[in-house]
This record gives C-alpha cells, sequence and structure tokens, in this order.
C-alpha cells in the first residue's frame, strides 16, 4: 500500500465551510423564490380517527387562500416514505392524504396561502368531523389486537418483508444458525434479559423544507433538504402517479439528516400545490412538527438469551425483538435486520445464533432511518448482556470481549445470511483493528479490572464502563454511486456527483480522492451535487455510505479521467497512450520530452485542435461487493450521586478503527458528533408519550439534546488501519460513533451502583429508584421491567 | 405596522404584524442569515445582537426592536471570518446550520469575557456561556478546539 499522500489523509477545511458559517443563503428555506405560496398542514388531532366530513367553505373564503387539497383531492396510491433502493423493502402502506389518521400530527388537509396567516388563519376554519378510533398505544400488545391500523386493502409490500397488516405486523423475520436449544443446555451458564430503547428523536438543526414550482417545460422542479435526491425522485413520481422524467430534485446545502431526511415528509404537498395552482408552493416544518409528525428511532425490546462456559468461551446468543414502528412500516424491516447483522458479528465464534421476532404497527408517529439504524438498540442489548456474562463467570469484561470477538482476516456467517431486507454477502474481514481499539482505550481511560468503581467522596462514585461496536460501509451489492469529471478550460475539472452532503463534508473528501487520484490541486476540482437533472446516480447519503460507495465511485472516475486524459494527449501528438505520462501538470512523452501541460490541453481541447476538439469527461459508478465494518471501542467514565440519581459523563474515549481518514478532522468530527448523539439517547433524550397518544416532549423546552456543559472531556483516536477494498484504504465513519454510548454507560452504572439499567435513558428519576430499588446484599443484577418472554 | 430599526448599522424600515417574531420579520426581510430551528428560544441558531447584547430573535417580538441596533453576522463580516476560519480549521461548522447563531455570541463572549480582563482562555465559562447555541452534528468538541486556538492566537 501506497501512503504518500498528497491530498487525502489531511485535514483540509471543508470547501463550503467559510460561506456556511457567514450564514450565506444556501438551505433551501433561504432559497425559496418570496412570491412562493406557502403551505401549511391540518394536521390530527387524534391517534387513531376517521374522517367523516370535511367542511372546507368557510376557510376556502378567506381572502388569499390559493387552494386546500383533502384526501378525496388527492391520488389514492399506496406508497412508502422511506428513501431506500428498489423495490423498496418498506411497505407501500400510505397514501398522501387518507380518510383515516393514524397518529396524532397526521396529515388532514394541505392549504396554500399567500402568506403564513393567511394559512393559519384557514387551518381553523376547516371543519373537520371525526369518528374517534381507540388507538393502538401499546407496542407489546400489538400483534393480534382487536385494533388494527391498517385495515385498508390495497397496501402490499414489494417483495415478501412477513407484511401482516391484519395482525398489526409490518414485517418479521427470523434465523438461526446451529442448534439454539442444545448449547444453550449446554453452557454453564445461560442469562436471560430484556432491553428496551426509546423513540429518540434526531433533532437536525434545520427543520425539513421544500419548494416546489413548474419550470418552462411544464416539468415539476422540488428543491428539498433531502438526503437522497434519486430516491426522492423516484418515491414522488410514485406516489403522484407521474412518470419520474417530469421531475427534477434538486438538494441544496442540508442542515443536518442523520437519517430524518431520508424520506419524503414534505415534498408531496409542495408538489400537489404547484400543479394544482401552477404556482410556486414552499413549506418549511416547524420544530413540534419535525418532532411530533416526521420520524423517530425505532423503539424496540430486545430479548437475549445468552449461554457460556465458566472459561470465558461464549456459545450462543438467542435474539427476539420487536420493533414500533408506529403508524407507517417505513425501514420496519431493515432496522430490525441491522440490529443483528451489525451487532452479531462481533462474537463470530459462537456456536449458535438465533434471530427473529416483528416489527409492529402502533398508532404513535412513525420510526425510520436514524443513524445507528437498529445497530445501537441492538448494541445496548448486545454489549450490556456481554458484561452481565463477564460479571457472571466472574472474568473482566474486557477479557471476556478479547476472547470472544471478531479479528482480522476472519469472517461471520451472520455475513452471509442477514442483508437488509433480504439475504447478505458473505465477507472476510480484511481490516479489523478492535485489538489495537481496546488496547489503546483502555489506556486511555485507565481501565483497571480490581478496581471498576470508587467512591471519591461520600455518596459519589465514579465507574468506568465499556463497549464495542461495529456498522458497515454501505449497502452491499444495493447501494450504486457515480461521479462524473469534465477537463474545464483553464485545466480544471468538474465534479459532479450524486452524493448528497449532509453537512459532513463528503463534498470535500470527495474532491480530496479525485485531486489524489489526477495529481492535482484540491482547488482544482469543483464539486456539483447534487440535482436529479445534472448529477449522475447516486442513492444518497445513508448507511454509512458515502466514503465508501460513493468515494470509491470518485476513484474510478478520475483514474478513468487519467486515461482519457492521456488518450487524447497521445492522439494529438501521435504517440501510443502506454508512451505519454502525466503527472498531475504535464504529460510527457517518450523519453521524458515534455509534450504539453494540462492547461494548455484543455485550451486545445475545447478552441484550437480543430478536428480532434472534444469534452474530455469520464464517468464511473462503484456498487461495494461487501461492506467493511468500521469498528469502535468505546469507554465511559462516569460519576453518580447516589443521594439524587444523577450520572455525570466524565469521559469519554473511543478509538476508531475506520481504515484510512480521508480527511482526519472530519472524520474526528463524525465520531465526536456521534458520541455525543449516542449519549444523548443514554442520559438525556427521554421521550414521553400521553396514554392518547400525544407526544409530550414535541419541542426542544421538553425534549433535551445534549448541551455543551453536558459532557465533560470527550478523547477520539484513530487506530491504524488499512481497508485494501476502500478508496485510499477508507471504510465509512459516519454512524459508528453513535454505537457504543448507551451500552457503556450502562455498564458503568451497573459498575457504579449494582444495577443493571435495562432502559435507555438513564435519567436521575431512573437511576434514584434503581438505587433505592438495589438490595445492596447479594450483587445479582436484576432488571427493572418484569419479565414476560417474547414468542419465539 | 412599521418597524424602525438599524439593521448592520443602516436604518431600516421593516413591515411587521403585532405579535410577529424578530426573526420572522428579519428573514421575511431578507436577512436569511438568522436561521430558525426550535420557535421556543432554546436552541440560540437565530441569535442576532440587540444594541450589542445576544437575543434569541424567535423569542422576542419584532415591536421590541423599535429604534433599536440589530447586528446580524453579516455586520460582523470581518469578525466572523477571522472566527469562522478557526472553526474552519477543525471542520467543526459541520452542517454550518447553527454556525451564524453561534460564532455570534462566541463574538459577544469574547467581547465580555475581554472586559472582565479573562487571560487565558477559560473553557468551562465559555461552555457555560455558549450553554444556549446547539449543535447537533459537532458534539461541540471541535467548537471548543477552535474557539480556544482563537482566544489564544488574539489574547494570548
Amino acid at each position: 500500500m501506497d501512503k504518500s499522500y498528497s491530498v487525502v489523509h489531511r485535514s483540509l477545511a471543508k470547501i463550503d465551510a467559510l460561506g456556511l458559517i457567514q450564514g450565506k443563503p444556501a438551505y433551501t428555506d433561504d432559497l425559496a423564490p418570496g412570491d412562493a405560496l406557502v403551505v401549511k398542514l391540518l394536521r390530527s388531532p387524534y391517534a387513531f380517527a376517521k374522517i367523516k366530513s370535511i367542511d372546507k367553505s368557510q376557510a376556502l373564503a378567506v381572502g388569499g387562500v390559493a387552494c386546500i387539497l383533502d384526501w378525496k383531492d388527492v391520488p389514492r396510491i399506496p406508497y412508502t416514505r422511506a428513501g431506500q433502493g428498489h423495490p423498496e423493502p418498506s411497505p407501500h402502506d400510505r397514501f398522501i392524504l387518507d380518510n383515516y389518521v393514524r397518529y396524532i400530527g397526521d396529515e388532514v388537509a394541505i392549504v396554500a396561502a399567500e402568506d403564513e396567516a393567511t394559512a393559519e388563519k384557514a387551518i381553523s376554519l376547516i371543519k373537520v368531523e371525526y369518528e374517534i378510533l381507540e388507538p393502538l398505544l401499546d407496542f407489546e400488545k400489538a400483534i393480534d389486537n382487536t385494533v388494527v391500523v391498517h385495515p385498508e386493502s390495497e397496501i402490499h409490500d414489494m417483495f415478501p418483508i412477513g407484511f401482516e397488516p391484519g395482525r398489526n405486523i409490518a414485517a418479521s423475520y427470523k434465523m438461526r444458525i446451529g442448534d439454539v436449544e442444545k448449547e444453550l443446555s449446554a453452557s454453564d451458564v445461560v442469562l436471560r434479559r430484556s432491553f428496551f430503547t426509546q423513540a429518540q428523536a434526531h433533532v437536525a438543526m434545520e427543520p425539513h423544507a421544500a419548494f416546489a414550482s413548474l419550470d418552462i417545460h411544464g416539468r415539476l422542479v422540488i428543491v428539498s433538504s433531502t438526503q437522497n435526491p434519486f430516491h426522492t425522485r423516484r418515491l414522488l413520481a410514485q406516489s403522484l402517479g407521474i412518470p419520474i422524467r417530469d421531475l427534477r430534485v434538486v438538494k441544496p446545502r442540508i442542515g443536518g439528516g442523520f437519517g430524518g431526511k431520508q424520506h419524503i415528509h414534505v415534498e408531496p404537498f409542495v408538489a400537489l400545490v404547484a400543479l394544482a395552482t401552477k404556482r410556486s408552493a414552499r413549506i418549511a416544518l416547524t420544530r413540534k412538527e419535525v418532532f411530533e409528525s416526521t420520524f423517530t428511532r425505532h423503539r424496540m425490546r430486545i430479548d437475549i438469551e445468552a449461554g457460556a462456559n465458566r472459561n470465558g468461551v461464549l456459545n450462543v446468543m438467542d435474539v427476539r425483538v420487536l420493533s414500533d414502528t408506529g403508524a407507517y412500516g417505513e425501514h420496519a424491516l431493515t432496522v430490525f435486520m441491522v440490529a443483528g447483522s451489525k451487532t452479531l458479528p462481533l462474537y463470530n465464534k459462537m456456536k449458535a445464533v438465533g434471530y427473529g421476532g416483528a416489527v409492529v404497527y402502533t398508532n404513535h408517529l412513525s420510526a425510520g432511518a436514524f443513524r445507528g439504524y437498529g445497530a445501537i438498540q441492538g448494541n445496548f442489548a448486545l454489549e450490556s448482556m456481554m458484561d452481565e456474562i463477564a460479571h457472571e463467570i466472574h472474568m473482566d469484561p474486557i477479557e471476556f470481549r478479547e476472547r470472544n470477538m471478531i479479528r482480522e482476516g476472519q469472517t461471520s456467517e451472520v455475513f452471509k445470511i442477514m442483508g437488509e431486507g433480504s439475504e447478505g454477502v458473505e465477507m472476510v474481514i480484511e481490516s479489523c483493528k478492535l485489538d489495537r481499539c481496546i488496547a489503546r482505550g483502555r489506556e486511555l481511560i485507565g481501565w483497571d479490572s480490581k478496581r471498576l468503581s470508587w467512591e471519591v467522596s461520600p455518596g459519589i462514585v465514579r465507574a468506568h464502563g465499556m463497549a464495542i461496536a461495529m456498522q458497515g460501509s454501505g449497502i452491499p451489492l444495493v447501494d450504486m454511486g457515480s461521479a462524473t469529471l469534465e477537463l474545464q478550460d483553464g485545466g480544471w475539472f468538474k465534479l459532479r456527483v450524486g452524493a448528497t452532503d449532509l453537512g459532513t463534508g463528503s463534498d470535500t473528501i470527495l474532491a480530496q480522492i479525485a485531486a489524489e487520484a489526477l495529481g492535482v490541486g484540491p482547488e482544482d476540482i469543483k464539486v456539483y451535487a447534487s440535482d436529479t437533472d445534472h448529477s449522475p446516480f447516486d442513492v444518497g447519503a445513508y448507511a454509512s455510505s458515502t466514503t465508501y460507495v460513493s468515494g470509491n465511485a470518485v476513484l474510478k472516475t478520475a483514474l478513468a479521467m487519467r486515461k482519457v486524459l492521456v488518450e487524447a494527449v497521445a492522439e494529438k501528438y501521435a504517440l501510443k497512450p502506454e508512451c505519454v505520462e502525466f503527472d498531475g501538470k504535464n504529460f510527457f512523452g517518450p523519453e521524458g520530452a515534455m509534450l504539453t501541460n494540462l492547461v494548455d490541453l484543455s485550451f486545445d481541447t475545447l478552441y484550437h485542435d480543430r478536428a480532434l476538439m472534444k469534452t474530455l469527461s469520464s464517468t464511473a459508478s462503484f456498487t461495494g461487493g461487501k461492506a467493511p465494518p468500521p469498528y469502535m471501542a468505546g469507554f465511559a467514565e462516569i460519576e453518580v450521586d447516589l443521594g439524587t440519581g444523577k450520572v455525570k459523563l466524565l469521559r469519554y474515549v473511543a478509538v476508531v478503527d475506520c481504515g484510512t481518514t480521508i480527511n482526519p478532522n472530519l472524520a474526528r468530527i463524525q465520531v465526536e458528533g456521534g458520541l455525543l448523539q449516542g449519549i444523548g439517547m443514554a442520559l438525556f433524550e427521554r421521550v414521553v408519550f400521553g396514554d392518547r397518544g400525544k407526544l409530550m416532549t414535541n419541542s426542544l423546552s421538553r425534549y433535551a439534546i445534549p448541551s455543551r456543559e453536558d459532557v465533560g472531556e470527550i478523547i477520539v483516536e484513530f487506530a491504524e488501519s488499512y481497508e485494501p477494498s476502500g478508496p485510499y484504504g477508507a471504510k465509512s465513519v459516519g454512524e459508528i460513533g453513535i454505537d457504543t454510548p448507551p451500552a457503556a454507560i450502562a455498564n458503568a452504572i451497573y459498575n457504579a451502583i449494582g444495577v443493571r439499567l435495562p432502559q435507555t435513558p438513564f435519567t436521575p428519576d431512573v437511576v434514584w429508584k434503581a438505587i433505592l430499588e438495589h438490595d445492596p446484599g447479594p450483587t445479582t443484577p436484576k432488571n427493572l421491567r418484569p419479565q414476560t418472554q417474547l414468542p419465539r | 405596522m412599521i418597524l424602525s430599526c438599524t439593521v448592520n448599522k443602516k436604518p431600516v424600515r421593516l413591515e411587521c404584524e403585532p405579535g410577529e417574531a424578530l426573526a420572522d420579520v428579519l428573514r421575511a426581510a431578507g436577512y436569511k442569515e438568522v436561521k430558525k430551528a426550535c420557535g421556543t428560544g432554546n436552541c440560540g441558531l437565530c441569535t442576532i445582537l440587540l444594541d450589542e447584547v445576544p437575543v434569541a430573535s424567535c423569542s422576542i417580538f419584532a415591536a421590541r426592536a423599535e429604534g433599536r441596533a440589530i447586528t446580524t453576522i453579516q455586520g460582523l463580516k470581518k469578525e466572523a471570518e477571522e472566527l469562522g476560519a478557526y472553526i474552519a480549521a477543525e471542520g467543526a461548522e459541520q452542517c454550518g446550520y447553527c454556525s451564524p447563531g453561534f460564532v455570534l455570541t462566541a463574538l459577544a463572549m469574547e467581547r465580555e469575557f475581554r472586559a472582565q480582563g479573562m487571560g487565558r482562555f477559560d473553557e468551562l465559562a465559555a461552555r457555560h456561556y455558549l450553554a444556549g447555541n446547539l449543535c447537533r452534528c459537532s458534539g461541540y468538541q471541535g467548537h471548543m478546539r477552535a474557539l480556544k486556538k482563537y482566544w489564544e492566537a488574539r489574547n494570548g
């Protein structure tokens, strides 16, 4: 491997940094035309109801109201809002508007007016008569409940996913490797635990926004804060019943996504208004709407039965999962599968593994894609369980992991059996420095297995806890990215990609990869992304795919561009291409004779070379034959106040193997940001639903994302690692940071107070209750929730 | 009604409704650098300086700005660029949506800390001052590294 890089593996500033910092108009709502109609939505006040009638007459009489659309005015085509490959693994169980509303915040009517105040006034004047239905709010009671969330007949899956809406099941799955029962009965120690995770909110700082207009050709142009313009175009065309060719989707800068903008939440509404009124239409959700009416993380219950021997050999795990997808089944099966497929391969030496369960409908707002995508839920359960077993067999939790975890050169049967919504692919791990991540992490945190907790003053206990994690790098043989390079007069290149920079800096690292491969400076690569009319296809930013999938596409494109340049020079000088060399600036012929340079070539090929004139460009695509996982070890140092139950995170150490860091600063920030979201899920982000299904934590006053005062020191390091299949040795880094905090902090809390907390988040009330209930006599852990068994 | 004030030292007359938030009036008047994210005064993204004091413009009535001096990030271009270069060097702006509010608050903080005679950069004090400026991308660590380097370069 050649590691003498000039542009990659360098911490360049993001190419858009200064413009964004100065607040230049760059985001969707900054760019919406001033004369666009303002679109607002009338939303359901009931968790489950049938619309008996809608009277729009008074609202339509308000001056400045352009149109009001209800379920009778819009196409009745079942579709999914989930931005995924085609055919989507999510059921088509949703209509743009329906005569049923299935959660508080579900859309009832679309109102477009000259200004916001008029739109709001019109909304207040729409008279809706509802038949209020009994909602289904307890996901543990969803299967075969008398309340059926989706009784309608038109909805369907795109391929078998275990879809049984009559039983409130959006998807189900089961797999077995080896003889689970036999291995359980042969194990020295068998433990069974249940874990629960909450419906975390994404809270991307920019609320969802879009605007639509009809262009001079009558095509519908949508500008949207979307993570996946091409999926948006396809899903939108399908939901509206119009040809894909009549749509163009443009993504400007995006104010954060984290999976929350991987869906079509707002686009259909502005599209319908633009089509109905032939005018531009804009929408920007309020924060309350983002909380109540977009998506959350899938709430899960994860039951694990595990068997191990006293010598530290982990024999078997049987995992049963119940996932709450809310009112609609976006990402139902795939998130559910990732909870197993991106956790269980960590311990690849088990003789038997079982994984299965169901994803159920309830009358809560829908769950969807969210950074970690099931892996954080699965990791919390798995890595809490690993500590439980280690304590049971009196082994240091690190030693127990090291004896059982995956190593470089190894594989896991799970890779082949479990993909995302279908089978996976076989994969031998070519880069895995988990061992070094753990060794360095324990050094940084000062891990001492004889002293995992200690009292610093009366009633104040400090403790360490840890967890390891893996993620993926795109979805193998499903995700595809493309890039186009074109030489411009002056000797620089346009780089057009369909990849979508959510703020991560992916445009910058793609430019770095192109510059490195071409041998030019990063300033000579100008990135344009992403616009379905002008960018080559890319599935978009999700599943930790951009660096690996789109990055590999850019690398292939740039290497092809080198060839195109050399061939053009060879043709011009009547040489064989193999006789021409290019060093990024100049072209040399036989015996090192200087032929021309890139700047001259760029003018010659566009203006001077008469019959030889042409555009020099290259396009290439990449799809991964595998998805090499990044790995990390996370270590928490906490302080628990035994009198109040408050847990302070003093330090968090993360040592990450993401292969080569294309831009070390941006990789580090990805990890730091991911960690804080994971820490938020572990300690702060409590989700409360009222007993009629109302989301009570529906504002930033009530839903606490971590502030900069809420955490102590965060230390991130990268293990030296090189992934042979990645661009310049890179794997992904977007999600891996979020996975470990819930388990590492839960393990630290256990070490501090001797109680296993099975449910996130660990807010002071929960911890205090656990301390009170803890019988200080025996040190056996106990769950806070009563144990009832999930069906196999 | 008409609101008379200055924005970035320029006298302006802005149309507004009674009860309208200052952030909405400013954005409608084209000051798109004022971002909106929570509407409840929790996140700090819509921060502007009102007579030099950072305030959440989503949570004050536009009418309260009558006769006063409003500064957005565009009014402190040079300062924002200087601090911005440190943030960019860390990659800490990430999506950038919270940056204008954060940078304005950080510049106000610098002025206050200087007035208090702060010598070495006090990270805890800075974290406290800036606690109302939320960011969901960066994890804040890069912000703080940038601020420390910026402070040390200018006040060290």
